[in-house]
């Protein structure tokens, strides 16, 4: 049994001989650990340099796979990060946040992960390396059920890749939970809009948590939007169920399915509501 | 640093731990830090209370950056610096003043969560001189805490300037705001608690425990398991007892066993026990261990368990009926007849769990021919007569040491670990270790008994009750436990503080294939008061009676009988404790209405609600005596071995005040010596919010004692008051002033001059048949009123504040009632708002939710003091009352702000939103 502890890419990439367990901020890592076996090799990617920080490219930007959601909070981000930083302030409690990584909460792949909706609704792309290769792919086809990623064994996920986001781009996240710390989300939306100096509406994009086995976007609902503009859009609150056809909220401890499907509509209300107001378009 | 790659092997690992450079050797690939802390390098003060990141008591600053050390690889620390809340309070001048901050204003109560506070007030404090109580949330928001209700903590933080220090000599006096006199131990991480006692060379225990609700087991091959592992010393079952296989709390209904014997009647039961080296355990799972089990249907809900054909859980008791209970006065079909209006509903509650931070653990050892027992218990002569009849030893070859306890609740009083511990070492010869995992916690300890309750009030054109009948089952899971205790105590209260000429209640204990259910904070009278109190805001409401005023007219007042006959000529506080709260009922209403009209589309709305509790202090209607011994030593120092066992309640503190106040002498150096039985006499267990009352009174019998052997030598009248200066005692303002000189006096072979004694049971008459008769010596009174804010499109509820009156007859320590009250109050919110044990299901505190820092409301807490003529100064006990109207008091406050009444809780979001819906249609 070993636990390695690279510094660097290189290394880090040359250490995923098969069979390895990822290990970063292990806050799914080791509460899991007291149910399963013990892994025989472990990588600690949490100190990898090129794994940590936050970079901007001309493409975009690139957030390290071991960043913390502390160093997500603490960084000046333009508006369209906000909600993003604001599913960062509601991971756990300020130690989960502290260790707790941006690809450790997608690859650990929970239907309840409170970065998908934000980065799904930026459009992010994953970064992933192996020792001789590297891909990009949408995070959308990247997690493809609880638990389940498109990951080879000796392959990391490196960086989280947010195309540059247009002017005027806000974004807004809600989550809703039993009680105000430490708690997973019984549903979460996460909302980002764009908009021209006239208020016309160049998109808005919308995702769900906790209501379908993986966090998904509401392409159908999205398209409505387009073009319209922001007084437009209000119009069309209170929004329609069937728009939520495409998830399939559970019954579990936390909440009935029925009360997800309530719940959602309202939070995805609210957080359009949000944006807009964060728009400083006038109504 | 070289560009080479640097892999740490996992050997030795080094690191500065509060400013020692300190090393680890051959550390596991997957070891925590907490581990290390506390296995390797002796650092107790990182609590562990769930191992998975819940709690934060185990928080540690890791290059200034608070973390959770048992979700931190210690090998990835290599190099770092690590500050402990030892570290902080003993190096740092910001530590210093947090800890005097945290004493001043009592922010500790059991203290097992104090150090993950500490840890993260302190980095709060460095970053932000001047917090607001926002940010004192967001940055202690992830320690939980179980016992204070978060506001004396959120003082302590915001406070931490403010430094004068009080200090206190002697005896803190009677009804002053005292600090605990155990807080700096607490504080300062050096209190010991169930698992810090043990050295790590200790074997360790672990339990292998049923994984199905029911089910047969066979054990394959324990002694090949036992000689293929050379790290496993012995393996403990049935067999193993030498006395009865079985515990439990009262005669006629022992019957838990402590292994069980082919059958498993609960998920999480125990069947066995590996006893080996520490090392054993690093790769041991227990799908290892030789037994096979054969599930079998269990029956988990009462209908079930009541239904015919139904398998029979427990021998002896074929329609799976553990025991009834009834209270029956006048006649309450009359009474209903009589009556203009009957109200009539049915409640429904669930199982709840402690969720005391500090799992059970513990350490034993064999003393010669003694063996020895620590562990987190609330009563370590109940512990003694348990494993006095297991073990099939005299009571004098067992010694049961409590350790610090991290809360208790109730759910400490039954034997968990203790028996485990006491059968390795006996077997072995050998110093043993056990601490439960946080899910064995939840599988197998008690909890608070789920109750089916069918109610029906009927009040009369005056609007005064004029009967009430109440049948109540309650889930007592597998075993009896507290389940007798329960079925008797609910129909004594659920007439509420009232007076009701017409009353019946009927109580029944229903087994089931469930975690057994025990005692917790009101042994199933918080249940009741849900069921009475919500039925009858509904009564108010339909009837047009104001919910206060409608309490304070059928409040119980002196001289009028209760539903058991009893009556007491003075003490009867609950009409003062409703009075009390009349100015704020009429301002919160108000103002609720005003915001409701003003922002009229607002789906957010704010109601008040009200509710009372009365609570009987000490057993029912059985003898419960408390023995409190002292003495005073030739160089002055008085000893007090006060042996009621501090849960966090406080009793360290409140029982030296009253002993002090009794004996009269100012200035005095004291030692306490607590629970221990070789050493301090039975002051009972800490339950049934008897410390204060029965305890109490020994203390101030015991006081008073020893005061009256030193005023008889000095020859002045009982109650001169008396100072004392190294070993003379001083007489103030008696004639010429006679002093004595202690060191003059023949000693003992202890050293002790003078000694007393003194034990006190408090009067009660046992209970007729009908329930008639006086189960109970005094009782406390608590009226509380809350503000509740509902949205109605999320079904969420937010508690904004509550008002709590308490007639404690005398506040021994106000600081502590406030901290009593704010401890029950968030309990009772948790209750009524979100806590669900469902078994199998919410086993840990990452499903099983209780109030964060961030859930709790503002709380005003009313002291009201009708004095008690038996409690000691009027004390009258409040452990319980706390937390008894708090459940009712919120859900009338929803009531209020929505019309709708959740009669099913927890009131969670998605029920609150459903019955909104149905109210809609
Ligand atoms: C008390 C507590 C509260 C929590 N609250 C929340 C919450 O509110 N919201 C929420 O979303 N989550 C929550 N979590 C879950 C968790 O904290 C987050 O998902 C976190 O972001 C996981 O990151 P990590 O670095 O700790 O993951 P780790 O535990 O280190 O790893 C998680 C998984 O991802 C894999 N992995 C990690 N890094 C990589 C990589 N670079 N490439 C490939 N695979 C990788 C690992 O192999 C593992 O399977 C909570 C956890 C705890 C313990
Ligand atoms: S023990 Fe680490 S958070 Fe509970
Ligand atoms: S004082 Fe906080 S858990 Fe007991």
């Amino acid at each position: 049994m070993v636990h390695l502890i690279p510094d660097n890419l290189s290394s880090a990439l040359a250490s995923m001989v098969a069979p390895a367990k990822i290990i970063a901020g292990c806050t799914d890592f080791f509460p899991r650990l007291a149910m399963g076996k013990v892994p025989n090799r472990i990588v600690n990617v949490s100190k990898v340099r090129e794994m940590v920080g936050i970079t901007k490219t001309t493409p975009g930007w690139r957030i390290g796979g071991s960043t913390t959601w502390s160093e997500i909070i603490q960084y000046p981000f333009p508006p369209a990060f906000d909600g993003l930083k604001a599913a960062a302030r509601e991971v756990g409690s300020i130690q989960i946040q502290n260790t707790g990584t941006i690809a450790g909460n997608i690859c650990n792949a929970s239907p309840a992960a409170d970065g998908m909706p934000p980065l799904l609704t930026l459009n992010a792309m994953v970064e992933i390396q192996s020792e001789n290769n590297k891909r990009l792919l949408n995070l959308e086809d990247f997690v493809l059920g609880p638990g389940k990623v498109d990951l080879e064994a000796n392959e990391l996920v490196t960086a989280v890749w947010i195309p540059e986001p247009r002017n005027n781009t806000v974004s807004s996240f809600q989550k809703l939970g039993s009680r105000k710390y430490l708690v997973i989300s019984i549903a979460m939306v996460a909302v980002t809009l764009a908009t021209n100096s006239r208020g016309v509406i160049k998109f808005l994009n919308i995702a769900v948590g906790s209501c379908s086995p993986v966090a998904r976007r509401l392409a159908s609902l999205e398209e409505k939007f387009t073009d319209l503009n922001v007084s437009e859009l209000l119009e069309h609150i209170p929004l329609d169920l069937a728009d939520f056809s495409v998830l399939s909220p559970i019954s579990d401890v936390r909440g009935t399915a029925e009360y997800r499907q309530a719940a959602v509509l309202e939070l995805c209300q609210n957080a359009i509501r949000d944006a807009i107001s964060l728009t400083g378009v006038k109504k | 640093m070289s560009e080479q790659d640097h892999f740490y092997s996992g050997e030795d690992i080094g690191f500065t731990l509060n400013n020692k450079e300190v090393f680890v050797t051959n550390v596991q690939p997957t070891e925590r830090l907490s581990e290390s802390l506390r296995e390797r390098l002796l650092i107790r003060d990182i609590k562990i209370g769930c191992n998975a990141g819940d709690c934060g008591a185990c928080s540690v600053l890791v290059d200034g950056e608070i973390v959770c050390s048992c979700l931190t690889p210690t090998q990835q620390v290599e190099g770092q610096s690590i500050l402990t809340a030892q570290g902080i309070v003993s190096d740092t001048e910001l530590g210093q003043k947090l800890s005097h901050s945290f004493q001043k204003h009592g922010s500790a109560q059991c203290g097992i969560c104090t150090p993950g506070m500490i840890v993260s007030a302190y980095k709060l404090l460095q970053t932000e001189k001047k917090p607001t109580e926002e940010m004192v949330k967001d940055y202690l928001g992830g320690v939980l805490c179980r016992c204070t209700g978060y506001l004396k903590i959120i003082d302590g933080v915001m406070n931490v300037d403010n430094t004068d220090h009080g200090g206190v000599s002697g005896f803190p006096s009677l009804g002053v705001r005292a600090r605990h006199l155990d807080g700096e131990e607490k504080i300062s991480g050096r209190l010991q608690y169930g698992d810090d006692v043990a050295p790590p060379y200790a074997l360790v225990i672990k339990v292998i425990r049923s994984p199905y609700h029911r089910a047969k087991f066979h054990f394959g091959d324990l002694e090949e398991f036992v000689t293929k592992n050379s790290d496993i010393e012995t393996i403990l079952t049935h067999e193993d007892i030498p006395g009865v296989n079985k515990f439990g709390i009262f005669p006629g209904f022992i019957d838990q066993p402590v292994f069980a014997e082919q059958e498993t009647r609960f998920k999480g039961e125990a069947v066995a026990a590996v006893v080996g080296y520490p090392e054993f355990f690093n790769n041991f799972s227990v799908k290892d261990f030789p037994v096979s089990w054969e599930e079998l249907q269990p029956v988990l809900d009462m209908e079930n368990a009541e239904q015919e054909g139904v398998h029979q859980i427990l021998p002896g008791k074929p329609d799976n009926v553990l025991c009834n209970g009834i209270v029956k006065r006048g006649d309450y079909k009359f009474g209903l007849k009589n009556s203009v209006f009957v109200g009539e509903d049915e409640f429904t509650t669930s199982f709840v769990e402690h969720a005391y931070i500090e799992p059970e653990a513990g350490y034993s050892y064999m003393d010669g021919d003694q063996v020895v027992v620590h562990a987190c218990t609330q009563s370590t002569y109940m512990d003694l007569e348990g494993l006095e009849k297991v073990l099939n030893l005299d009571r004098t070859k067992i010694r049961v040491i409590p350790t610090g306890v991290g809360g208790g609740f109730g759910s400490k009083l039954d034997l968990s670990v203790q028996p485990y511990l006491a059968l390795a070492s006996l077997k072995t010869g050998q110093a043993a270790r056990i601490a439960y995992s946080r899910q064995e916690s939840f599988l197998s300890t008690t909890k608070r008994h789920p109750a089916k309750i069918n109610i029906k009030v009927g009040i009369d054109g005056e609007g005064l009750i004029q009967g009430i009948h109440f049948r109540g089952k309650f889930n007592t899971g597998a075993y009896s436990s507290w389940g007798p205790a329960v079925v008797s105590r609910v129909p004594i209260h659920a007439t509420g503080p009232y007076f009701v000429p017409n009353y019946q209640a009927e109580t029944k204990a229903i087994i089931t294939n469930s975690t057994p259910s025990g005692a917790f904070r009101g042994f199933g009278v918080p249940q009741a008061t849900v069921a009475l109190e919500v039925l009858m805001d509904k009564i108010a409401m339909e009837m047009g009676l104001d919910p206060l005023e409608f309490r304070i007219k059928n409040a119980l007042v002196n001289g009028v009988p209760n539903g058991c006959g009893q009556i007491f000529a003075s003490g009867v506080g609950i009409k003062p404790c409703l009075e009390q709260l009349r100015p704020f009922w009429v301002k919160e209403k108000n103002k609720a209405k005003e915001l409701n009209e003003t922002q009229k589309d607002n789906h957010v709305v704010r109601g008040v609600g009200v509710a009372s509790g009365w609570y009987g202090c000490g057993n029912t209607a059985l003898s419960n005596p408390s023995t409190i011994k002292a003495g005073i030593k030739a160089d002055g120092t008085v000893y007090l071995n006060q042996g009621a066992v501090d849960i966090g309640q406080g009793s360290n503190t409140v029982i030296p005040q009253i002993f002090g106040e009794a004996l009269g002498v100012t200035n005095v150096s004291f030692k306490l010596l607590y629970a221990d039985t070789d050493i301090t006499p039975d002051a009972g267990k800490t339950s049934g919010s008897r410390q204060t009352f029965v305890s109490g009174n020994a203390a101030m019998l015991c006081g008073l004692a020893l005061k009256k052997k030193i005023t008889r030598q000095l020859n002045v009248s009982e109650d001169s008051h008396l100072t004392i200066d190294g070993s003379v005692v001083h007489t103030i303002n008696e004639p010429n002033e006679p002093s004595l000189d202690l060191a003059t006096l023949p000693q003992d072979k202890d050293g002790f001059v003078y000694k007393a004694m003194e034990t006190y049971d408090p009067p009660t008459v046992s209970l007729d048949s009908n329930g008639q008769g006086q189960p109970y010596a005094q009782y406390g009174y608590t009226a509380q009123m809350a503000v509740v804010e509902v949205d109605k499109k999320l079904g969420k509820v937010r508690v904004i504040k509550v008002i709590a009156a308490h007639d404690v007859g005398k506040a021994i320590n106000p600081m502590l009632v406030e901290g009593q009250v704010h401890g029950g109050v968030v309990q009772g919110l948790g209750m009524a708002l979100m806590e669900e044990f469902l078994p199998g299901k919410t086993d840990n505190l990452h499903d099983y939710l209780i109030p964060t820092i961030g859930d709790i409301p503002e709380i005003k807490t009313i002291i009201v003091e009708v004095p008690d003529p038996e409690g000691p100064y009027g004390a009258k006990g409040l452990g319980e009352h706390v937390l008894i109207p708090t459940p009712p008091a919120i859900l009338n406050g929803l009531y209020n702000a929505t019309g709708v009444q959740i009669k099913n809780i927890p009131a969670t979001p998605d029920r609150v939103l459903k019955a909104l819906e149905e109210a809609k249609s």
